[in-house]
C-alpha cells in the first residue's frame, strides 16, 4: 500500500525516471495534451462550491437565540447571504412569540412549506419575518415529520391565518390551534395535497376525464 | 359536529342576521371574488371570502418548468401590473445564481417598472371611482394608460402579459425614441394627475363615501401583513425602494407618501401621489440611461446552485415576494409566490366591519386586488 502512492507522485514530477509498461502510453502524449487538461480539470471545481455554500451562522443575533433556547435551535446557516434559524416544531410558538417581542420581528412576510419526501422529516415550514425597526429580515424553517401538527401562528400574527390555511390545502399540514382550518384556494372537495411532490398532475387528469367522459385521457 | 362547522362559517344566525352573497359574478369585486357578508340590516356583522375561482396552480408549474419556461407564467398573477411581477422574478433567480444584471438593464428596468405602477394605479383609480359612482375618471385614466401601454407595445410587442425582462437582464434593446415617448408621456401627465385630483379630491361626495370608511390603522396593517399603500396610507413611511433598493432605485430622488387616517381617502391621496413621484422617477431615468450591454453573464441553461432565495420587491399593490428553492437542476424544486393582494385581501374582514353594505363596494376596490394574483 505504501508503495502505490508514490508512483504516482514519481509520475506528475519525472515522468521520464517511472519507465515501466504504462509510460509508454502516457509519455510520448503527457508533453503536448494530457498534461494540460487534467491542470485545468481539477481548476474550476474549487471556485464553485465558494458560492453557493450554506455557512454556518454564528452572529449576536444566534447567540442570543441559542443561550435562550439551547436544543431547540437546531441550527444557524446563512445562505446567500439570508441567514435562518432551524428550529425545532415543539418550540415553535414560544420560539415565535420572543422572535415577534424581543427581536422585533414584527411582520410575518410569507408563511409557506417545502416538501421533501425523501427525507425523514418530511417537510419544511418556512417563516419569511421581517423587522421594520432593523429593516433585516429572518426565515425560520422548522422540520415536520408527516404527521406532525405545529402550533398555529395565526394568534401571534393574524395574517397567518391564511397563510397557514394555503399551507394545509396544499401540503395537508394541520396546524393546532388554528381558528378555521380548512380549504382555501381548492374546492371543498378535493382530494390529496398538490405541492406535495407525490402528487401527479397527469394522474389527476386521467381520473377526471376517466370518471366524467367515460373514456381513457389521452395524455 | 354539525353546530360547530357552522358556528365556524359564521352562518348561525340570529333572527335579525341575513346572509348576503356578494359575487364571484359581479362587477364590483373584480373579477370572481366571493364575499359572504353577515347583515344586521344594513350593517356588515362579518365576512367571509371565498376565493379561488381562477387557482391555476402557478407553484406546481412552476416545479416542472424550466427557470426561463417559467417566467411568462408569472406575468398572469397580476396582469395588470405584468412588468413587476416579471422583475421580482428575474431579480430573484438573478441572486439564486449570484449574477447580477447590467447598469443599463437595470435602468430600463425601473423606467419600465415605473411606468407599470402608474397604469396599475390608473386602472384601481378609474374602476374604484367607478364603483363609488364617478364615471369619468375611468375614461380618462383609460385614456392616459393606453399612452403606457403603447410604450409596452413599442417596447416588447405586448401590452398587458409583457414578458419584458429575462434572468440577467433584458432581451430588446429600447427602441428609437424610447426615451422621448416616456418623456412625453410624462410631461403630459402632470396636468392630467391635475384632472382628476380636481374631479376627485374636494368633491363632496367622493368624500363622503372615502373618508373614515375601512380605517385599518398600522399596527393592524402589520399584523395582517398588508402592505403597500395601505401600510403607507396608516402613515406607515416605509417602501422596500428606499428601504431596500432594488434595480437601479438607489439613484433616484422621490419621496414616501404617506396618510394619517388610513382611510379609503388616505389610501386615494397616497397613490395619487405616488403616481406623481412614479413620474418624476421615470424623468430622472431617462435623462441618462447608461450605456454598454443589456444581458448579464448568464448561460442558456440555468442551472442555479443548491439553496434558496427570498427576494422581494415593491409592488404597486404592495409587497411582492419570491422564495425559490434550487435542487441544482435546470427546474426549480419550488417556487412560493408571496401575493400582495391575497394577503392584502384578509384585511377584508377587519375592515368592512360596522359599514353599511354600499361601503363594502369601496372598500374591496381600495384594497386594489387582482383576482389573478390572490388565486394565482
Amino acid at each position: 500500500m505504501a508503495d502505490e502512492p508514490k508512483p504516482p507522485q514519481s509520475e506528475s514530477s519525472k515522468p521520464e525516471n517511472s519507465g515501466g509498461a504504462s509510460t509508454p502510453l502516457a509519455a510520448p502524449k503527457t508533453p503536448a495534451a494530457p498534461a494540460t487538461p487534467p491542470a485545468a480539470k481539477p481548476a474550476p471545481p474549487p471556485p464553485k462550491p465558494p458560492a453557493p455554500v450554506q455557512v454556518p451562522l454564528d452572529n449576536e443575533l444566534t447567540r442570543r437565540y441559542r443561550e435562550r433556547f439551547g436544543a431547540a435551535i437546531l441550527d444557524a446557516l446563512e445562505d446567500r447571504k439570508q441567514p435562518y434559524l432551524v428550529l425545532d416544531a415543539g418550540n415553535l410558538a414560544e420560539i415565535a412569540r420572543y422572535t415577534r417581542d424581543e427581536e422585533k420581528f414584527d411582520l410575518l412576510e410569507d408563511f409557506t412549506a417545502v416538501d421533501w419526501p425523501r427525507r425523514e422529516k418530511r417537510f419544511d415550514l418556512i417563516a419569511i419575518l421581517y423587522s421594520f425597526p432593523h429593516n433585516t429580515r429572518l426565515r425560520l424553517k422548522i422540520p415536520l415529520a408527516e404527521n406532525e401538527r405545529p402550533a398555529s401562528l395565526a394568534e401571534l400574527w393574524p395574517t397567518a391565518n391564511w397563510l397557514e390555511r394555503e399551507i394545509y390545502d396544499m401540503f395537508g399540514i394541520e396546524f393546532a390551534g388554528h381558528p378555521d382550518l380548512k380549504r382555501i384556494l381548492l374546492p371543498d372537495g378535493w382530494q390529496g395535497y398538490p405541492l406535495r411532490k407525490d402528487y401527479d398532475i397527469l394522474l389527476q387528469d386521467s381520473a377526471w376525464v376517466r370518471e366524467n367522459l367515460g373514456i381513457d385521457s389521452g395524455q | 359536529m354539525q353546530d360547530n362547522t357552522l358556528q365556524n362559517h359564521g352562518t348561525l344566525l340570529g333572527a335579525d342576521e341575513l346572509v348576503l352573497n356578494m359575487g364571484p359574478q359581479h362587477p364590483s369585486t373584480h373579477g370572481v371574488l366571493r364575499v359572504k357578508l353577515k347583515l344586521d340590516g344594513e350593517r356588515v356583522r362579518g365576512t367571509e371570502c371565498v376565493i379561488g375561482y381562477l387557482h391555476r396552480g402557478i407553484e406546481k408549474i412552476a416545479e416542472n418548468r424550466t427557470y426561463q419556461q417559467f417566467a411568462p407564467y408569472v406575468d398572469r398573477m397580476d396582469y395588470v401590473a405584468a412588468v413587476s411581477n416579471g422583475l421580482g422574478y428575474c431579480e430573484a433567480v438573478e441572486k439564486l445564481l449570484n449574477v447580477e444584471a447590467p447598469p443599463r438593464a437595470r435602468v430600463i428596468r425601473t423606467i419600465l417598472t415605473e411606468l407599470q405602477r402608474i397604469a396599475s394605479h390608473l386602472l384601481w383609480l378609474g374602476t374604484h371611482a367607478l364603483d363609488i359612482g364617478a364615471l369619468t375618471p375611468l375614461f380618462y385614466c383609460m385614456r392616459e394608460r393606453e399612452e403606457i401601454l403603447k410604450i409596452f407595445e413599442k417596447y416588447c410587442g405586448a401590452r398587458l402579459t409583457t414578458h419584458a425582462f429575462r434572468i440577467g437582464g433584458l432581451q430588446y434593446e429600447s427602441y428609437d425614441g424610447f426615451e422621448k415617448d416616456v418623456e412625453r408621456f410624462c410631461n403630459d401627465f402632470e396636468r392630467r394627475i391635475q384632472e382628476y385630483v380636481d374631479l376627485l379630491t374636494g368633491n363632496s361626495i367622493w368624500i363622503g363615501r372615502t373618508r373614515n370608511v375601512g380605517v385599518l390603522n398600522a399596527a393592524d396593517c402589520i399584523a395582517l401583513g398588508a402592505t403597500g399603500p395601505i401600510l403607507r396610507a396608516a402613515g406607515v413611511k416605509w417602501d422596500l425602494r428606499k428601504a431596500q433598493p432594488y434595480a437601479a432605485y438607489d439613484q433616484y430622488k422621490f419621496e414616501i407618501p404617506t396618510g394619517t387616517n388610513g382611510d379609503t381617502y388616505d389610501r386615494y391621496m397616497v397613490r395619487i401621489e405616488e403616481m406623481r413621484q412614479s413620474r418624476l422617477i421615470c424623468l430622472q431615468a431617462i435623462e441618462k440611461i447608461p450605456e454598454g450591454a443589456i444581458m448579464g453573464k448568464v448561460g442558456k441553461v440555468i442551472k442555479p446552485p443548491a439553496g434558496e432565495i427570498y427576494h422581494s420587491i415593491e409592488a404597486p399593490k404592495g409587497i411582492l415576494g419570491y422564495y425559490i428553492v434550487s435542487d441544482a437542476t435546470t427546474q426549480p424544486y419550488r417556487v412560493r409566490v408571496r401575493p400582495p393582494s391575497f394577503i392584502n385581501l384578509q384585511a377584508l374582514d377587519k375592515m368592512v366591519r360596522g359599514h353599511l353594505v354600499a361601503d363594502v363596494v369601496a372598500i374591496i376596490g381600495t384594497l386594489d386586488i387582482v383576482l389573478g394574483e390572490v388565486d394565482r
